[in-house]
């Protein structure tokens, strides 16, 4: 039997859809789990790289070069070596998901902000726009679809990160694949595994129509033109 | 911390290091090797180039852990499904670069190749491709770093790496033993990326200044 028929088997069983632990509350609880770390980093990423970005020059670099950095940390030694220290709490999950979704988001908003064209910020100022009115009303606008990419890149990275983190004890989508690792049972294994999958291919969709509501309608006709 | 243990386990930790950068290097390795000819055909032909990257967003966004699973019953517990899997995710960050590297060349400087005789495939292989390095290399660092890191989530389905000492120490409640896999890993991820560094700068001499 394939991958999809093992997860289809599963994910088509009713027993499945009811009670706790079923298919909806873990989905529903893999969301929560997922939204909430995204929301915090998304609160301290954005204002601090739109900040790095508007002043630019060497901070900038350096910020960029941590990105790697920060590509080399594995998130299932992260997660496990704050269980061990401090057992399973709110604040073991919640810490490793938002610090690791940080950098995505302050980088590409910090690249956003810094690449817009000095001309349109004279412009803003030319025409009277105080520091704060640049930065709010223009500077972030056109840096918006690389603060959504990098808002994107950090929620895929929550999503999937979330699923590990059911190792330590977290609920969500990622009891299914490790409890059934577990116990040798490669059908929730499989249908976890396919749920995630679809989870993160809505938040592709998602933020594909997030952009599409947010972008100011002049950076998108300037995207077709080029 | 417990020093002692670290010799003590010299051998275990050196073979599952090997075997974690074993799994990271070959699917970077085997993602620039499919990436090459596909980001050449994607950066030559538009109608091409559009499906390619969705492909690629979209599978870029597929998690790790989840591909392994789905690739279990075709390859079973072993280092095929994770390399595999991180060729595959190795491949999402490459392509794109590989495709950008290319469509970067400026065109004065094609046309130049042009006009002094060279054919489509001899100023490819010694014009446009080299050119395209710098940006090729950063999307082949992106995908060996991520890879040697991602790579330690195979354990989980059982297949050996440094991710071995997380799993392990957290069964013993051992901090050392986590410290060490966390530490190995990330110093394995930055020496592979001096290496790519190190490659760049050879193959790029009029880059240096």
């Amino acid at each position: 039997m394939s991958f999809f028929s093992y997860a289809w088997d599963w994910i088509t069983t009713s027993a499945n859809w009811h009670g706790s632990g079923s298919i909806p509350s873990q989905l529903l609880a893999h969301l929560g789990y997922s939204a909430l770390p995204l929301l915090i980093a998304a609160l301290i990423g954005i204002p601090a790289g739109v900040a790095i970005g508007h002043r630019g020059g060497k901070a900038a670099n350096i910020v960029i070069n941590i990105a790697n950095a920060w590509r080399a940390i594995p998130t299932l030694g992260f997660l496990i070596l704050l269980a061990v220290f401090l057992g399973f709490s709110a604040l073991t999950w919640l810490l490793p998901l938002v610090v690791l979704a940080i950098p995505p988001i302050l980088i590409n908003a910090g690249a956003g902000v810094a690449e817009v064209d000095p001309d349109v910020k004279d412009a803003a100022a030319g025409v009277g726009m105080t520091t704060w009115q640049q930065i709010i009303r223009v500077e972030v606008p056109i840096a918006l679809p690389l603060i959504l990419l990098g808002l994107r890149t950090s929620a895929i990275f929550v999503v999937a990160t979330a699923t590990i983190a059911a190792y330590i004890g977290l609920g969500g989508l990622g009891r299914f694949i490790i409890d059934g690792l577990a116990s040798d049972q490669y059908g929730p294994v499989a249908g976890g595994a396919l749920l995630v999958v679809i989870l993160a291919v809505l938040v592709l969709v998602f933020f594909a129509i997030l952009s599409r509501l947010v972008v100011p309608a002049g950076l998108r006709e300037q995207a077709k033109t080029e | 911390m417990m020093w002692s243990w670290i010799p003590q386990n010299g051998s275990l930790i050196w073979t599952l290091t090997l075997a974690n950068a074993k799994l990271g290097v070959l699917a970077a390795v085997f993602g620039l090797i499919i990436s090459l000819p596909l980001g050449i055909l994607a950066a030559r032909w538009r109608w091409f180039s559009a499906p390619v990257l969705t492909v690629v967003t979209v599978a870029y966004a597929i998690p790790s852990l989840a591909l392994f699973i789905a690739l279990i019953p075709a390859f079973g517990l072993t280092d095929t499904t994770v390399i595999i899997a991180l060729t595959v995710f190795s491949l999402c960050v490459i392509l794109p670069n590989v495709i950008a590297g290319l469509q970067g060349v400026p065109a004065p400087v094609k046309q130049a190749a042009t006009a002094m005789g060279y054919g489509p495939v001899r100023r490819l292989l010694t014009v446009e491709l080299p050119l395209a390095v710098p940006v090729i290399i950063a999307g082949l660092r992106i995908a060996v770093v991520a890879g040697i890191s991602l790579a330690s989530i195979g354990q989980l389905i059982g297949v050996s790496s440094l991710g071995y000492l997380f799993i392990d120490g957290l069964q013993r409640s051992f901090p050392t033993e986590i410290w060490v896999g966390l530490v190995l890993i990330i110093v394995l991820a930055l020496v592979c990326d001096l290496i790519l560094v190190s490659i760049r700068w050879a193959l790029t001499p009029w880059a240096r200044s």
